[in-house]
């Protein structure tokens, strides 16, 4: 019995499902953030797995790029945090209602 | 790559982004990350991608994950008891993720992407391909990633640093934290 690419594209989908509920469920702003990684991640596996099933370099290239986007996406995300915790002493969501009408 | 591999990868895996969603401190919801991305690091080197995979530890967990550390200890984030407050919230967004999931293993049941096995070119997934392709057919992004980048480190200094006192006595430009 060999690893078929199902099982990988199965582990992607459970990951990302995880990353969904974790963004949903989560009020601390910071744990909110890592489930979006987790589901940066899970969508990194996805790629990984079908450029390995096509045989061509072009989904590991785009792994690379979601890595630098996320990197950038990192810094700003906990650059704002650290700005809100500032003024607002909170990490909650919930408390966060400025923007909302 | 040996089933037992990737069953002790995939349980590993799961637990760990489970961790990163139900426990209460974000420091430990950051180590269950940090395993996680690991345990996928190890899947990417698994599945032929070895420089992906690499990469994948030093920029994940080697850069980001210590980023996430040191803000959570400069915001010195304790666990703390999770309000119960908007269960309908939580309802429909159980209700969300349950409908989520079984959309994503319904489509992933009918496909029929899986079962050929395929056989690589040696160096597949070596720097020297990844480079030919990285910089050949995709060179433009690449530059534009840079761009993207240097964006992204003004901006997060921009926003993170203290308002300047405006010609105040006090030496204390903001709230301590």
């Amino acid at each position: 019995m060999i690893v078929s690419y199902s099982w990988l594209m199965g582990l992607s989908a459970a990951i990302f499902t995880i990353g969904v509920a974790g963004v949903l469920l989560r009020r601390n702003i910071l744990v909110m953030f890592m489930s979006i990684e987790l589901m940066l991640n899970a969508v990194n596996l996805a790629f990984v797995t079908l450029a390995r099933r096509m045989g061509s370099m072009d989904g590991q290239v785009i792994v690379f790029f979601v890595m630098t986007v996320a990197a950038a996406e990192a810094a700003v995300g906990l650059a704002i945090i650290i700005s809100i915790f500032r003024t607002r002493e909170t990490v909650n969501a919930d408390e966060l209602n400025l923007m909302k009408w | 790559m040996p089933v037992a591999l990737f069953i002790f990868l995939a349980t590993v895996s799961i637990i760990s982004a489970l961790g990163v969603v139900v426990q209460k401190s974000p420091i430990h919801c950051l180590l269950a990350l940090i395993l996680t991305l690991v345990t996928i690091g190890a899947l990417f080197v698994a599945l032929d991608a070895v420089t992906v995979g690499f990469l994948q530890i030093i920029v994940y967990v080697g850069a980001i994950m210590v980023l996430f550390l040191f803000v959570i200890w400069l915001l010195n984030l304790q666990a703390e008891p999770v309000p119960i407050g908007h269960l309908g919230l939580k309802f429909f967004a159980t209700i969300a993720v349950a409908a989520m999931a079984a959309e994503l293993f319904a489509f992933l049941a009918r496909t029929k992407v899986a079962l050929k096995a395929v056989t690589v070119a040696p160096g597949y997934g070596s720097i020297d391909s990844l480079a030919q392709t990285l910089f050949g057919q995709y060179l433009m992004a690449f530059e534009t990633t840079s761009i993207l980048l240097l964006v992204a480190v003004i901006g997060a200094v921009a926003v993170a640093r203290r308002a300047l006192p405006e010609r105040s006595s006090s030496p204390k430009g903001g709230v301590a934290s």
